[in-house]
């Protein structure tokens, strides 16, 4: 077996961890969690060579080793837990070579704590244009490290870089400033107090704010209670600690680092006079949003129809080519039709963290949190707020985890509380397939879609939900919390094809993979439901030819009568007529009641279910939308999706609460079930209502 | 006082002092230090934030804290 070691990628945010990392680990890499939170953990193999792999981590970006943020926090715990299985062997320091001053404030530090430290610099490629030079042996020198220029746009130094984790034993790990010139008199008496410790150490412990949680901290627990010093001195100390930094910074770049300041006025200076301006700024940020959802609705119909079709097609031709019985029926019936409901939503997905990758990768996600932060505030929320906001159409998870960098925890919570408002990918589904129903296939203008507008208008229903419920929040809640707010502004990129590939297909497979593992259990479960019940069920034939033997009937209308009385004295049918009266005043029959009930798991089981039901003792296979079309209220004669059911379904979608894994997620996030629980009763109640008073209305 | 809420787009000053435990920390280390150079790059409506170039870091901040660093213009 090949030796592995653990390569540990340490940077400022925006630096160019994760393309580093893309491009050192391919497709071989997983994103998991750390473990009790919520923070994206991405890890993968690197083979170097000689029978020696590479175990690498991206950590999160971080400014320094004073974590500010739960995501900060867990490179700090990293690199001080010499027991973690993950504690790096090497640290690669990635730095921006357009902002290496800065950069190399977390690598002082980092070299500080002992861990042999290599200091790639990345966007090598820009350097001409820029024109800035590196002398990269004198800077080996002063750092007293190996120095690698790297681009991993133009894949080039990765080879050296690879070489230099070979040789990652030679490298020196003496610290670059030594701490006790910071408060000589202090660090003494911890040296005193402590004298097998490493000093440096034992200061990170001590100034870490230990909001975060509880933290293993394992032999240094007991150091954390040694407090000498009051909170705001510690604080200046800090501060003589970052100036300590810079003042030997400054002297190393001054040696090692030419920058001609001839071309100031760049690209850069250009684009942001637009981009944040105050009136053109958000034209811009509106008008992008519009072409995303006019895209997402537009584009993705050919694929989709597609893939409709052919699920439709594959039943169909299981049902023919297997043996008939049990087996058969549930495939064809319970799971094909169910994962047909998912992998049709596939296209639409993928599109959206395209475009969120995009903004993100492109460097303006920071100019809107710059725009938006002064209106955000109004509502008790935060410029920050916007991303999680924005991302939050994608997925509420990783949203509500992207509220890790706000520092105020009232609008941290504000913003953890909302976000499930913003229409996420899972209720596409349900949005896209009632809209394609009631809303008629129309221009507007000769260029809009109607039925693109109107998910335009639920898309901004979502956004308008969260931010009323954020004023309200801000209102009735009493939490003090100090409020302070700093954000890069990053260099605008082009985004690097091969990050935003591997972020879509990442993002959707654990989507698709997540979904379909739900849709499918409750696809079983639903059919052997549907396909079994007490009593009547099993005497169905019989009792209908009697009921109706008076009325001629030909074979087949007989047939369907029979299918329609077994669905109803089927199990599920039973529990679904339970239902019923809570759900009949908003327009709906029990069957969509059940839809309704096993999204409360996840909203993308709606069409799933609606296909099960539907499709269970039908002979010819449908396709979901037409079979929804076809589908009759039995009291008024009227399609059962008409104009006022389906508003009031698209309501109760925009503001119901139907996520066990949000709900998880926020109660981990905010670590208490109170705040979850609020949500799931609030959320379904406002929906309840604005449902009922939206069909009750339009009916 | 002149603080950095003061300075108009375009405008330079250099940073002079600030109550060390009204700013957070992650300014400091994002080069926001005594004697470091600052300037305004772009205001949101109302002033609020700023967009600023400190030492050679693009950030932005809220006025409130904007208002905490006393400068010197240049
Ligand atoms: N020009 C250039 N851009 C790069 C390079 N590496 C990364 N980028 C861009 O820098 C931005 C931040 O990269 P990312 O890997 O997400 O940084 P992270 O936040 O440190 O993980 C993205 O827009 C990348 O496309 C490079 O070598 N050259
Ligand atoms: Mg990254």
């Amino acid at each position: 077996m090949a030796r592995q070691i653990n390569v540990a990628l340490i940077g400022n945010p925006n630096t160019g961890k994760t393309s580093v990392f893309n491009r050192l680990t391919g497709l071989n890499q997983q994103v998991g969690n750390y473990p009790g939170i919520t923070v994206e953990k991405k890890q993968g193999v690197c083979k170097l060579d000689r029978g020696l792999k590479a175990h690498i981590i991206d950590l999160p970006g971080t400014y320094s080793l004073n974590a500010s943020s739960l995501d900060e926090n867990v490179v700090i715990e990293l690199l001080l837990n010499k027991n973690d299985k993950d504690f790096p062997d090497v640290a690669i320091v990635v730095a921006d070579v357009e902002n290496l001053k800065r950069n190399l404030l977390l690598f002082t530090q980092i070299k500080d704590l002992g861990i042999p430290a290599i200091l790639a610099i990345n966007m090598a490629d820009r350097m001409k244009r820029k024109a800035i030079s590196v002398d990269i042996a004198a800077l080996e020198e002063r750092l007293e490290t190996k120095v690698v220029l790297v681009s991993s746009r133009k894949n080039e130094g990765f080879d050296t870089l690879k070489e230099l984790v070979i040789n990652h034993t030679t490298l020196s790990t003496k610290p670059c400033v030594n701490a006790s010139v910071i408060a000589p008199e202090y660090f003494g008496r911890l040296k005193k107090a402590f004298p097998n410790q490493d000093l440096y150490k034992l200061w990170l412990v001590i100034t870490q704010d230990v909001n975060f949680g509880k933290l293993e901290r394992g032999e240094l627990n007991t150091i954390a209670t040694f407090q000498t010093e009051s909170k705001s001195n510690l604080k200046r100390l800090q501060q003589k600690e970052t100036i300590a930094r810079y003042q030997f910074i400054n002297g190393v770049l001054k040696e090692t680092l030419t920058i001609d300041t001839a071309n100031a006025k760049d690209f850069r200076s250009r684009l942001d006079r637009i981009l944040t301006h105050k009136v053109w700024g958000y034209a811009i940020f509106f008008g992008i949003l519009m072409l995303i959802f006019q895209v997402i609705f537009d584009w993705s119909s050919y694929p989709m129809d597609f893939i409709d079709s052919s699920f439709a097609s594959l039943s169909e031709w299981v049902k023919n080519t297997l043996p008939p019985g049990d087996f058969t029926n549930l495939l064809a019936e319970g799971i094909i039709s169910g994962l047909g409901g998912i992998i049709i939503f596939i296209p639409q997905i993928a599109f959206l963290f395209l475009f969120i990758a995009i903004l993100e990768e492109s460097g303006y996600m920071s100019r809107v949190v710059f725009l938006m932060d002064r209106i955000m505030r109004r509502f008790g929320l935060s410029g920050k707020s916007v991303v999680p906001l924005v991302s939050g159409t994608a997925c509420a998870i990783p949203a509500i985890m992207a509220t890790r960098n706000i520092e105020s925890w009232k609008e941290r919570l504000i913003t953890i509380l909302v976000t499930p408002f913003t229409t996420c990918s899972a209720r596409l589904p349900v949005y896209l397939i009632i809209i394609a129903l009631v809303i008629p296939e129309q221009r507007v203008l000769g260029i809009f879609s109607l039925q693109g507008l109107t998910l335009m208008f639920l898309y901004l229903l979502g956004f308008g939900a969260a931010i009323f419920s954020a004023w309200l929040l801000n209102k009735f809640l009493n939490i003090r919390s100090k409020t302070f707010f700093v954000v890069e502004m990053p260099n605008y990129k082009v985004p690097m094809f091969k990050n935003v590939a591997i972020t879509v297909i990442e993002k959707t497979k654990s989507f698709v993979l997540g979904a379909g593992k739900i849709i499918l259990a409750i696809s079983i479960i639903l059919w052997v439901l549907a396909s079994y019940g007490p009593g009547d069920f099993n005497n169905a034939s019989a009792i209908v030819m009697q009921e109706e033997s008076s009325n001629s009937l030909s074979e087949e209308e007989l047939e369907t009568k029979i299918a329609a009385f077994k669905l109803e004295k089927s199990y599920i049918g039973i529990m679904g007529k339970a239902i019923e009266p809570a759900v009949q005043p908003l327009g709906y029959d029990w069957k969509i009641g059940i839809a309704i009930v096993s999204s409360f798991a996840a909203r993308e089981v709606f069409v799933g279910t609606l296909a099960t039901i539907y499709s269970v003792g039908s002979e010819e296979e449908e396709t979901i939308k037409n079979r929804m079309a076809a589908e009759v209220n039995p009291v008024l004669g009227t399609p059962r999706f008409n104009f006022a059911s389906g508003v009031s379904l698209l309501l109760f979608y925009a503001f119901a609460m139907q996520c066990m894994s949000t709900l998880a997620v926020v109660k981990r996030e905010t670590n208490s079930w109170k705040w979850p629980m609020w949500q799931l009763i609030a959320m379904s109640a406002i929906a309840y209502v604005v449902a009922l008073g939206a069909y009750q209305f339009l009916k | 006082m002149l603080t950095i809420a003061h300075l108009k787009r375009g405008q330079r000053a250099i940073i002079k002092s600030f109550e060390v435990e009204n700013v957070p920390l992650k300014l400091l280390e994002m080069g926001c230090l005594p004697g470091n150079e600052v300037m305004v790059v772009q205001q949101a409506p109302f002033r609020d934030p700023l967009y600023l170039n400190i030492n050679g870091s693009h950030l932005a901040i809220r006025k409130e804290t904007a208002a905490l660093i006393e400068i010197e213009l240049l």
